[in-house]
């Protein structure tokens, strides 16, 4: 294994779609040389999409003049992933996704993408920057969920 | 950048013999897929039961899965049964996860869940 510990790899992704799946490769990358196992990496790779197509179409508004940020910080039990955007960020949380009102047309069928990374990740944070110069997704996966799982 | 969706449709039986049209995708199923995926869904003439083929798909995300909840919805106004086969351990539990699993029978390859229709 390749010693990660305290690296960094920042990566920017032109706003358009189809482009998260950079991302999703370089997490997938990162993640691999942490040791993780593959099921969490899969985990990994749809919420590092879906943060990144949250930016992509509602941050930067499919604005190919602005990039979409993403950087992976690597510690010893952890890998961080921060997207972050020109965006003003969320004011709230969605409701989480209903299916039933889905399939009889009475929610949109769409409005997954936030509730699929908090479900995926071990913390995901959704933050403004204050200053007022975007905004950002916070995701973090522990290395040591399976062992911790299996020796509670 | 996205894998093009290709969706061929085919025809196979149940286990009464009972005729069920096979939806098959190849490549990615996202929001460039629309016209792929609902306009094959579109075609497939009949009442009968319908089979999703995933076994070749590379990625869905999000935009993808909506594709997916819209076909559920034009199967649930008619009475159709759905059911999906080839995904991967990963997105058995995505669609599991977001409810997808309760209207359409997820299983691992494509004689099983015909039986099931």
């Amino acid at each position: 294994m390749v010693a990660t510990a305290g690296t960094s790899v920042e990566i920017r992704l032109p706003s358009r779609l189809g482009f998260e799946k950079v991302a999703m490769g370089t997490a997938a990358s990162v993640a691999q040389l942490m040791g993780f196992p593959s099921d969490r990496i899969e985990d990994l790779k749809t919420a590092v999409a879906e943060a990144c197509i949250n930016a992509i179409e509602h941050g930067n508004q499919l604005n190919e003049k602005l990039s979409v940020g993403v950087i992976l910080s690597a510690s010893n039990d952890k890998l961080e992933v921060k997207v972050v955007d020109n965006g003003a960020g969320i004011s709230r949380q969605p409701p989480r996704p209903d299916i039933d009102r889905k399939v009889h047309g009475e929610e949109d069928p769409r409005g997954m993408g936030m509730f699929l990374i908090q479900a995926l990740v071990d913390e995901a944070e959704w933050v403004h920057d204050s200053k007022g110069k975007g905004s950002y997704v916070r995701l973090v996966i522990r290395l040591e969920k399976e062992s911790a799982k299996e020796n509670p | 950048m996205q894998a093009e969706t290709r969706t061929t449709i085919d025809r196979t039986s149940g286990a009464n013999g009972a005729s069920i049209s096979v939806l098959r995708f190849t490549g990615d199923i996202s929001s460039a897929s629309k016209d792929s995926v609902l306009g094959a869904w579109q075609n497939v003439a009949g009442s009968h039961p319908v089979l999703l083929d995933f076994s070749k798909v590379e990625y869905i995300n999000s935009s993808g899965i909506a594709l997916i909840i819209q076909m559920l919805m034009e199967a649930d106004k008619t009475g159709r049964k759905v059911a999906a086969f080839g995904l991967t351990p990963h997105f058995q539990k995505v669609f599991t996860m977001v409810g997808i699993a309760k209207y359409a029978g997820l299983y691992k390859d494509e004689a099983t869940a015909a039986a099931t229709l």
